[in-house]
């Protein structure tokens, strides 16, 4: 369905210039026809002209009256032009002298006396229709001057033959122009068209987070488009802006007054003097924990989501990353009784990306793993470089995936069937393939044989 | 102003007396295969034996068709249709003037098939008027009035001929009487036409006390029995099969020109039977008719190579220029040239 008023510019275009054809096409047919009409019937005319100046010059007075000695020529030349039926009169008065003595000149001819060129009339004549010349003489007969009218007719079905042969050719020339003008019209919409299909083409090539304004060089009648689109996205830009500074502001505003209220606690956890009271102090202290670590999960999302628009493109060594990770993520461990073993680091494995994201996936991944550990067991962390994509293994053995789908625990706000005892938001396994979405990599979640899980992050290496 | 009235009192005349129009032959053709569908009925000047094969051979194609065929002299053949109005389905003339006046003045149906569309352009006019047949206008001698010369080939060599022997051609000389001949009157205009040494011709023939004939039957009978010794513009498919055999008369085609008649067919206006008249037409010009006329009846169909191939040979135009010597005042102005240049005291 197309909205309504959304007609295509191409079609729009094209059917304009295709009306404005198609009448070109008729006025020049209309036109050839009634000029060539016209010039077929005044060379005809001529003819007939000639014939009755022919008669005419032929009659003789003396003392006989008047006579004509009807030339052969005249009658001639008339059949050879075309094929038409002829017919003619030479009068004086009413009397016919010699000739068709039904023909007669209209009666709105007064004559004309004199050695005149003919006057053409179209006029009915028995069974068809005639163009008739008539002219006048004075000739002398019998000592007096007499006015001798000459009428020369004939049918013009030779005109009609011209005029449609004329009409077929005007008619085949008026569809040859209609036919021109619809290709050129179709080429012209095309290259009107073009610099419009290039600027869309330049926009959508973007990739997702380009917002450089648009400099493609459009002709001026675009100039506005590109420019409102400029603004658009600088507005776009701004906007972005603000929400990532927003994002730090509330991570530092957040983060901050729990670890008060978490060192608070732990104070009072060791001055704590009843067993009740320590019981609910060490609950306190665990909630604050998750909260802090639910807080930074949003806050890890929401910077993942805005910065994956952006993506910071900056080397980065997996190496050194990984072993800061394990030392921030040992102290919990070590609370837990698991054991982390990390391997691979010896090399320096480098990708490039934004560190930050990064780190938060790998950070995600290592407290899940820690998280649904049991104790006395061994969460095993690895580095390898292969087949041009890094790969970090974060091994546990936990209670594993039990059934669960990769896409369904990497959904937002979802999580495992089997988790209802241990605190989590849901959010952790959605950043970690986030980012490697964004840095063009992937994430992998297996159950581990023996028991647990195995998640892999592949990044492209540098 | 008599000569007004004399030209009217002409016209008249020729109207009046064409009232009823005379037949010389009226011939049925019964159909042949029993039971009559149809009658066909054709006015005609061309004698009925010499279309009788033709018709006959119609009849065989079309056995339900019977056949009226009427004789009359060209003069006849015209007023019968435009002063009667005839019922006729297929009016054939050898007259093309008078033809062509029937065509222009209204009383010709139009037709169109493939093969009148086929007709090469001089040999019809219009949708109208169709010819048939080309017929040659000679000239016929005889041998012995040659006195061992070679014939005259132009007529500037005949004029030669008779200034120089005399006394062998005074009073045996025949041509149309173009007065009383419509056929002749014809010729005579069309050899004016295309030729000033007619003129001169006329003159010298004038000078021989030429006799006059209203038709060619008598004129070629006085041939044959050494009355005459010359006849001019005698109908080559009319005079061949009855000189043919005799070695003393020589049938000669002048190379200046040679009029060739062209027997035309039309169908009137007021035709019963239009579409069998037509379709007679149709038969006259397609292949089998073309081959009858030419073995059987001895006319020459229609052949524009034939013509390319003798360039001597000169069609009448058939076109209104032919209306011209129809004409009263252009008639009595003719013919009393004629006279003045033929018949001498």
């Amino acid at each position: 369905m197309r909205p309504r008023g959304a007609i295509s510019l191409r079609a729009r275009l094209v059917l304009q210039l295709l009306a404005l054809a198609a009448g070109l096409a008729v006025l020049l047919f209309v036109t050839v026809r009634t000029v060539a009409g016209d010039a077929a019937e005044e060379t005809l005319d001529g003819v007939l002209g000639a014939a009755t100046l022919a008669i005419a010059d032929e009659l003789r007075g003396g003392d006989e009256g008047v006579t004509v000695d009807l030339p052969h020529e005249a009658f001639s030349i008339l059949g050879s032009i075309s094929e038409d039926r002829i017919f003619y009169r030479v009068a004086v008065a009413d009397a016919t002298i010699t000739g068709y003595a039904d023909l007669a000149a209209p009666a709105a001819w007064a004559g004309a006396a004199g050695p005149s060129s003919p006057e053409f009339f179209t006029a009915p004549f028995r069974d068809t229709e005639v163009r008739v010349a008539a002219m006048q003489r004075v000739v002398l007969a019998q000592g007096r001057p007499v006015t001798v009218t000459v009428l020369v007719a004939q049918t013009r079905s030779g005109q009609a033959a011209i005029a449609s042969r004329v009409a077929n050719r005007a008619a085949g020339i008026g569809l040859g122009v209609f036919a021109l003008a619809a290709a050129l019209s179709i080429l012209t919409a095309g290259s009107v068209l073009r610099p419009i299909n290039r600027l869309a083409e330049a926009v959508s090539r973007r990739g997702p987070q380009d917002l450089r304004s648009v400099d493609h060089p459009s002709p001026a009648e675009l100039r506005p488009l590109v420019l409102a689109l400029n603004g658009f996205i600088a507005r776009l830009r701004a906007a972005l802006m603000r929400t990532e500074t927003f994002i730090t502001e509330a991570a530092h505003h957040i983060r901050t007054p729990l670890a008060t209220v978490r060192a608070r606690a732990e104070i009072a956890l060791r001055r704590a003097e009843t067993d009740e009271a320590r019981e609910t102090l060490r609950a306190v202290i665990r909630a604050v924990e998750e909260s802090a670590r639910s807080a930074s999960q949003l806050l890890d999302h929401a910077t993942v989501v805005y910065r994956s628009d952006r993506l910071a493109r900056e080397p980065v060594d997996l190496a050194p990353l990984l072993e800061r990770l394990a030392q921030s993520v040992a102290p919990t461990a070590e609370l837990k009784d698991v054991t982390l073993q990390v391997a691979g680091t010896g090399a320096a494995v480098r990708v490039t990306g934004d560190a930050l994201l990064i780190e938060a996936a790998l950070r995600n991944l290592l407290d899940n793993a820690v998280k649904y550990s049991p104790p006395e067991t061994e969460v095993s962390l690895d580095l390898a470089a292969a087949e041009g994509a890094a790969c970090v293994t974060v091994a546990d053995r936990g209670r594993g995936l039990s059934g669960s789908k990769q896409a369904d625990l990497t959904r937002r706000f979802a999580r495992g069937a089997n988790v209802g005892d241990v605190v989590g938001s849901g959010l952790g396994l959605t950043i970690v393939e986030e980012v490697a979405a964004a840095h063009g990599g992937w994430f992998d979640l297996t159950e581990r044989e023996g028991g647990g899980t195995c998640a892999q992050f592949y990044l492209p290496l540098a | 102003m008599r000569a007004v009235l004399f030209a009217l009192g002409l016209m008249l005349g020729t109207i009046t007396a064409a009232a009823a129009f005379e037949v010389e032959e009226d011939t049925a053709f019964a159909a042949t295969g029993g039971a009559q569908t149809a009658e066909l009925a054709v006015l005609s000047t061309t004698d009925t034996e010499v279309l009788r094969p033709v018709i006959l051979a119609y009849q065989a194609r079309n056995p339900g068709i019977a056949l009226r065929y009427t004789v009359a002299n060209s003069q006849q053949v015209f007023a019968a249709i435009a002063d009667d109005g005839a019922a006729y389905d297929l009016v054939i003339s050898s007259a093309m003037d008078l033809q062509m006046k029937l065509a222009n003045d209204g009383f010709a149906r139009p037709y169109r098939s493939a093969l009148t569309d086929a007709l090469p352009k001089w040999a019809r006019w219009q949708d109208l008027l169709f010819a048939f047949a080309q017929e040659p206008v000679v000239l016929i001698m005889a041998r012995a009035a040659l006195d061992g010369q070679p014939p005259p080939r132009t007529r500037r060599e005949l004029t030669q001929l008779l200034r120089d022997a005399p006394d062998r051609f005074m009073g045996r000389i025949g041509t149309y009487d173009p007065e009383t001949s419509g056929a002749g009157y014809l010729f005579v205009t069309q050899d004016a036409r295309l030729s000033d040494t007619f003129w001169r011709l006329a003159e010298v023939m004038g000078g021989l006390a030429p006799q006059l004939y209203d038709s060619s039957a008598p004129m070629i009978a006085d041939l044959q029995s050494g009355r005459l010794v010359l006849a001019y513009n005698v109908l080559g498919s009319y005079a061949a099969p009855r000189i043919a055999g005799s070695d003393a008369l020589a049938l000669i085609e002048l190379e200046d020109h040679t009029l060739t008649l062209l027997r035309s067919a039309l169908v009137p206006r007021n035709a019963p039977a239009p579409e069998l008249g037509a379709a007679f037409l149709d038969f006259l010009l397609g292949p089998e008719g073309r081959s009858l006329i030419a073995t059987e009846a001895g006319l020459p169909p229609i052949n524009e190579a034939a013509l390319a191939a003798q360039p001597h040979l000169r069609p009448i135009r058939l076109d209104p220029g032919l209306l011209v010597y129809l004409d009263a005042l252009k008639r009595r102005a003719f013919l009393e040239e004629w006279q003045a240049a033929l018949i001498q005291p």
